[in-house]
């Protein structure tokens, strides 16, 4: 049995389902983000494991007990919020010890696992500092030793990275990852970051208006979206519109002037695929003509954008020395045939 | 090039504050002073007030027993309203800040509804209320509780009774403010560390409104010590206080240098009292929410 289970959990506000018969395993260790556009009800899940916020209707069930019957305060999870939610009136060690304090732990004790949660997140010289006096990264640390310290059954993330700026949130992401992986606690995230989401995590749930619209690895996720939502808010992806046609038993794809054999059955007429940028790679000849329109530098990859007759197509190139075409130059784009989904939500082409 | 450099540039500050300093010049430090130097002067029964600058007045305030009693209790009724303000103001503000919209614009209305309202209607109002017939005693009276009528005008606990519902908005408003600079995860993080909701108060909750508490003593305070009206009304002619003290020397007794010198020493003892716990605070918090 997995060790946290959300099982049909809903919160309903008036007439509208914040939260709707959202079902969850998390196994013991596991690291689980929940990830959607804001409003998508992912915030509200969390409030309601750690008691904030009263389900409508569902259980939550930790190691095999009601998790709803326990006090918010009595539940042992470890929270870190968006906001951090420092205590302003205490120094960094203060505030790591409170929760051991709440717990009883004697005085000697307390010391030495909050010098412990310090050096955990390196920041065992700032011990008699004010959080006030100490940048976003470092006080998003003090939060994590704060949680972690009290030894929590589950850590709850909310947004823990969204203060950070990019460079910073990078290495936290992978400081973050370690953490997790030393201390081997059971972890759920919540964000709207996807590369975060997908960085972090073994597995992710996608949420959109209340429900989980799919529960995956983040690579099985993103390679095989269970729903067109899914595949447009994870990463990029192209939508192009085109005729599929049926003849004895063989079943062709025509967008533009290039044509795809699909092996699985479709019905004839216009459909609509997606396809990854990154997948399109360019025909030395036919393919999908078109003309650059755009050329943009990301350091490590261009992104090219093509004017086609399906409309406008993105391209990710890896910036690995080969020459690419200029703007204005006439290309084609080409694709394999199992890059290429039936969308929406109609599941792989092949 | 910059205007900071330029010799205009520099008087412009000046010239853009100097109505409100004409202003504050004029109507207060000049009274200020004029109170100042009367205070210096002596007064005969017989020939009224005499030219001379003597510490005479001073001298007999501190040897009388009389002004002292009198001070002593100008700022016994003040520190007590000012008590009575936190234990009142501060739970008020916080439940205010709890509620919902429209409850919270309301109830905020009522909180600060004693400040709307003239003083002399609202002190005459509770002198009703108070009196050997008025609706408390006769409320009491009747339900059989005291035997005999309660005696809140002319005396100490009706003066306190009657600041603090002026004053409690004070503390509302400087609880009020602190509270609002609160993160309110800030308390369901204590929750999820392990804390109950009297330790979330004690703890938590506490500790970050005291600036706004003691903000909010200090204006209470200062308010109760020099208030007029009110310990006027209630307290009456017998119960003095240094502000009704100073209002009889200069108009029953006619005594006007004592008068002023009884209100320098109010101001004196006022400023000393709120500087002190400024400088309190301002040492004991200053690392945490500067």
């Amino acid at each position: 049995m997995a060790f946290l289970i959300l099982d049909k959990l809903t919160k309903l506000y008036g007439e509208t389902a914040a939260v709707d018969a959202l079902s969850l395993a998390v196994e013991k260790g596991e690291f689980v983000s929940i990830l959607g556009p804001s409003g998508c009800g992912k915030t509200t899940t969390l409030q309601m494991i750690a008691g904030f916020v009263e389900p409508s209707a569902g259980r939550i069930m930790l190691d095999g007990a009601d998790l709803l019957a326990v006090r918010p305060s009595r539940r042992g999870l470890g929270i870190v919020f968006q906001s951090y939610a420092l205590f302003p009136h205490m120094t960094v060690a203060e505030n790591v010890a409170f929760g051991l304090e709440m717990q009883g732990v004697p005085r000697a004790e307390r010391l030495q696992r909050v010098s412990e949660a310090l050096a955990l997140v390196g920041l065992e010289a700032f011990a008699g500092r004010f959080p006030r006096k100490m940048s976003g990264g470092q006080q998003q640390r003090i939060a994590l030793a704060r949680a972690l310290v009290i030894r929590p059954r589950v850590l709850l993330l909310d947004e823990p990275l969204s203060n950070l700026d990019a460079k910073l949130r990078e290495e936290m992401q992978v400081e973050l990852r370690q953490i997790q992986r030393s201390v081997g606690i059971t972890t759920l995230l919540v964000t709207h970051d996807q590369a975060e989401a997908m960085a972090l995590s073994d597995r992710v749930v996608v949420m959109n208006k209340g429900r989980a619209e799919q529960i995956a690895q983040a690579d099985e996720a993103y390679d095989r979206p269970a729903s067109g939502f899914v595949a447009s808010f994870l990463g990029k992806t192209n939508v192009l519109t085109g005729i599929a046609r049926v003849q004895g038993g063989r079943v062709t794809l025509a967008i533009g002037a290039a044509v795809w054999n699909l092996e699985a059955p479709a019905e004839a007429g216009p459909t609509t695929v997606s396809v990854r940028p990154e997948r399109i790679s360019f025909a030395p000849a036919g393919g999908l003509e078109g003309v650059v329109r755009a050329r943009i530098f990301h350091g490590s990859q261009w992104l090219l954008q093509i004017e086609t007759p399906a409309g406008r197509v993105s391209v990710i190139r890896q910036n690995n020395g080969e020459r690419l075409p200029q703007e204005g130059e006439r290309v084609g784009l080409t694709w394999r045939v199992e890059d290429m989904r039936l969308a929406p939500g109609e599941g792989a082409a092949t | 090039m910059s205007a900071r450099g330029a010799p205009r540039g520099r008087l412009v500050p000046y010239l853009l504050s100097a109505p409100a300093m004409l202003l504050f010049a004029a109507l207060l430090l000049a009274p200020l002073l004029a109170t100042a130097l009367l205070s210096l002067h002596s007064f005969n029964l017989y020939k009224g007030i005499q030219n001379v600058y003597r510490l005479d007045n001073y001298t007999d305030i501190f040897t009388d027993v009389y002004f002292y009693e009198i001070f002593a209790r100008t700022f016994r009724l003040a520190l007590l309203v000012s008590l009575i303000s936190i234990l009142v103001g501060a739970p008020e503000a916080y439940i205010l800040n709890r509620m919902r919209a429209p409850w919270r614009g309301i109830f905020l209305l009522v909180a600060l509804g004693p400040l709307l309202i003239s003083v002399v209607s609202r002190t005459l109002g509770w002198a009703l209320l108070f009196g050997s017939t008025g609706l408390v005693n006769q409320g009491l009276l009747a339900s059989g509780l005291i035997g005999a009528p309660l005696q809140f005008m002319y005396t100490e606990t009706g003066v306190v009774i009657a600041l603090t519902h002026v004053l409690v908005p004070f503390m509302v408003i400087s609880v009020w403010a602190t509270l609002q600079r609160l993160d309110p995860q800030v308390e369901h993080a204590a929750v999820s560390l392990g804390a109950g909701t009297w330790a979330v108060m004690r703890r938590i909750v506490l500790p970050q409104v005291m600036p706004g508490i003691l903000a909010g003593s200090i204006i209470v305070f200062a308010l109760a010590a020099s208030a007029f009206a009110t310990p006027a009304i209630i307290g009456g002619r017998r119960l003095k206080v240094a502000s009704t003290l100073a209002y009889d020397e200069f108009l029953n007794t006619l005594n006007w240098p004592l008068g002023a010198a009884i209100a320098v020493l109010l101001l004196v003892a006022n400023l000393a009292i709120i500087v002190g716990c400024n400088r309190l605070i301002e040492r004991r918090y200053q690392e945490a929410f500067g």
